[in-house]
């Protein structure tokens, strides 16, 4: 119980949400009701739509290779100049001369990658953590909190900081594990606090008296009721990992190759240059904040929407 | 309620005793090491072993632990070998700390003053373009990165229109006295107000930038337990005896909407210097945050141990001060 009870408390009741539904309507079915008629929802739903069908298409809609330096030629160091916008070229090129709008068009790939992964992994690591300390109790559980507790009483940058820093060959992939990790004990204690909360549940304790195997009453009657707030979270999580790792890459971690755009990157090499040439930053800083605004958006909307209170 | 102090005490204590050991081994687990960073990639095999030897890394992890701690008892926790060369790394954590403290107290203050009075009126008045406003705003807050914010800050009031410094802490001109490290403390006491204004001015954009993120969540709660506390049975019963609207608002639901508030505040420490580290960066302060900067990029132990265990500490021992008030406030809560 150290870092503070009362913040346990607050995952611990994201766990509640999804517990007790007995009003003849899923509570999928409902909350799916309410979804559709809130803007807040159809508003973060559209911005996402858009992010992945331009992820989706972006190969066709770039116009230049995103590595190569096609416009180094008017970069000067010296003179502290950088290509402007010009036909064929909307957005000009960036400090090495590469094209601006298709690396931003690029980017949209790699930004999803990292936020998808990130999150997914730390998903995976959290469920593993949360389902051994929920399903088993007892001793399991004391241990397995305590590791949750550790980290969570280390700011979250910081633990990305490090975990990123124990890698010589810095890439696109120490930052995705690095974000996952900070993910790790937030879905941990989500997942214990549902898990716990549904043990001591009617239907449970009925498949247990049936005499339904232990493995499947974990999997087949406490985890499918354990979705809702692990939904949310997970929403919310992406908009945090695209965040941290933009964040990282200001801070001089991640991809030392930069053929392959990403959005975080952009934005966290754009830092020296903010002063002479902001653009360089706006682009695809407004990117990131449109996308993270998306999936905070939908993640909001969803817990509200999952919350029994509404419930009509 | 003393025995469940002592409980959360002994806790606390396993929590940064475990959390001391893994730091050690992963500090010393990462590639490079002080010696590179001292020495270079040039160094002759034999300095480089002197200095290994010197440091106490050729010893055994544990026993390099025991070293630490026995050294750490006595109030040395080694030189700082990156982030300022030869000062002991206490010292650079004290040096280092009231600036750190300043921002982060000044952003605190100012997500407090604005999050709570507009969450509670956005409570009192839900639906309305002031509530739907704060509402957005909150969210936006989120969404934008902290470093982009300090530098669009920064190039707009500082660098554009000039109404605000650009970087630091103190203009060079000043030769102000330091007491105690908290230049606009340290003004006041002084009563060099020119120096204290001065710090002041310096300290505004960056304290915007770094408030953002606990504005957002201060005022989401307070906006959220109003709305609780409002529908509760015992404002009802209020309202029936025929109490003033001032009673029923500041004593029946402000005081209990309160509560989740001082928790979230308490678990802002972690993110405020989670954000202190970005801002310090942006706008070139000398405190805890570029400490910890530095101190991975020239692979410091020394500093970057001191200034973790206590970020830690002080994360850890708000939110247990907060507990405490917590269940001195509420009965319910002590039992377990």
């Amino acid at each position: 119980m150290v870092p503070s009870t009362q913040r346990k408390e607050r995952i611990d009741a994201l766990s509640q949400t999804s517990s007790g539904s007995d009003a003849g309507v899923s509570l999928a079915a409902s909350a799916w009701r309410r979804l559709r008629r809130n803007p807040v929802f159809l508003v973060g739903a559209s911005i996402i739509g858009a992010f992945v069908l331009l992820a989706l298409s972006s190969p066709l809609l770039a116009q230049h290779d995103p590595a190569l330096r096609l416009l180094e030629d008017q970069v000067s160091r010296a003179q502290n100049e950088i290509p402007p916008p010009q036909p064929d070229f909307p957005l000009g090129g960036d400090q090495y001369g590469r094209p601006l709008l298709s690396r931003l068009l690029l980017g949209s790939q790699q930004t999803l990658l990292v936020a998808v992964l990130a999150t997914v992994i730390g998903l995976g690591g959290g469920m593993t953590l949360g389902i051994l300390a929920g399903a088993f109790g007892g001793w399991v559980d004391t241990l397995v909190m305590r590791v949750v507790d550790v980290l969570l009483s280390v700011p979250s940058l910081l633990l990305a900081v490090s975990i990123g820093a124990l890698f010589v060959q810095q890439s696109q992939f120490t930052v995705i594990l690095a974000v996952a990790i900070v993910q790790v004990p937030i879905f941990g204690r989500l997942l214990r606090g549902t898990m716990l909360a549904q043990r001591a549940s009617d239907h449970v304790l009925a498949a247990r008296a049936l005499g339904v195997k232990e493995r499947s009453v974990v999997f087949r009657h406490m985890l499918p009721n354990a979705l809702g707030p692990v939904i949310v979270q997970s929403t919310l999580g992406l908009a945090v990992a695209i965040i941290d790792a933009a964040a990282l890459s200001f801070l001089g971690l991640g991809a030392a190759d930069t053929s392959v755009p990403e959005w975080g990157q952009m934005l966290g090499s754009a830092q020296n240059f903010f002063d002479t040439h902001p653009q360089l930053a706006f682009w695809p800083a407004g990117c990131i904040i449109l996308v993270a605004l998306g999936f905070t958006l939908v993640g909001e909307s969803l817990r509200d929407a999952l919350d029994p209170k509404n419930r009509r | 309620m003393l025995r469940y102090t002592i409980r959360r005490l002994g806790q606390l204590a396993i929590v940064l005793a475990v959390l001391s050991v893994l730091l050690f081994a992963w500090l010393r687990s990462l590639p490079g090491g002080p010696v590179s960073a001292l020495l270079g990639n040039r160094a002759t095999p034999e300095s480089r072993a002197r200095l290994v030897e010197r440091l106490g890394l050729d010893e055994p992890l544990y026993v390099q632990y025991w070293n630490f701690l026995q050294r750490a008892a006595s109030g040395d926790f080694g030189v700082s070998t990156g982030v300022q060369r030869g000062t002991p790394a206490l010292q650079v954590f004290l040096q280092r700390m009231p600036a750190t403290l300043e921002l982060s107290a000044l952003a605190l203050l100012l997500a407090v003053v604005v999050g709570i009075p507009l969450g509670y009126l956005a409570a009192r008045r839900r639906g309305s373009w002031l509530d739907n406003i704060s509402i957005t705003w909150s969210l936006v807050g989120v969404a934008v990165p902290v470093f982009f914010l300090a530098f669009l800050l920064k190039y707009i009031f500082a660098i554009e229109l000039g109404l605000l410094p650009v970087s630091g802490r103190q203009e060079a001109g000043i030769n102000a006295t330091e007491v105690t490290g908290f230049y606009i403390l340290d003004g006041i006491l002084t009563r060099e107000w020119d120096a204290a204004w001065d710090a002041f001015l310096h300290l505004i954009l960056p304290a915007i930038a770094l408030s953002t993120i606990p504005f957002a969540v201060i005022f989401r709660i307070t906006r959220a337990a109003v709305l609780d506390v409002a529908e509760e049975d015992y404002v009802r019963t209020a309202r029936a005896k025929g109490l003033t609207a001032m009673v029923i608002r500041g004593r029946h639901i402000l005081r209990n909407a309160m509560l989740p508030v001082v928790t979230t505040i308490g678990l802002q420490t972690g993110a405020l210097l989670s954000g202190a580290v970005l801002t310090e960066q942006v706008f070139n302060i000398a405190g805890l945050g570029q400490a910890l900067s530095l101190g991975f990029q020239r692979q410091d132990f020394a500093v970057l141990q001191v200034v973790i265990i206590a970020a830690a500490m002080v994360y850890v021992l708000v939110n247990l001060i907060v507990d405490l008030a917590y269940a001195a406030i509420d009965p319910r809560l002590r039992t377990r």
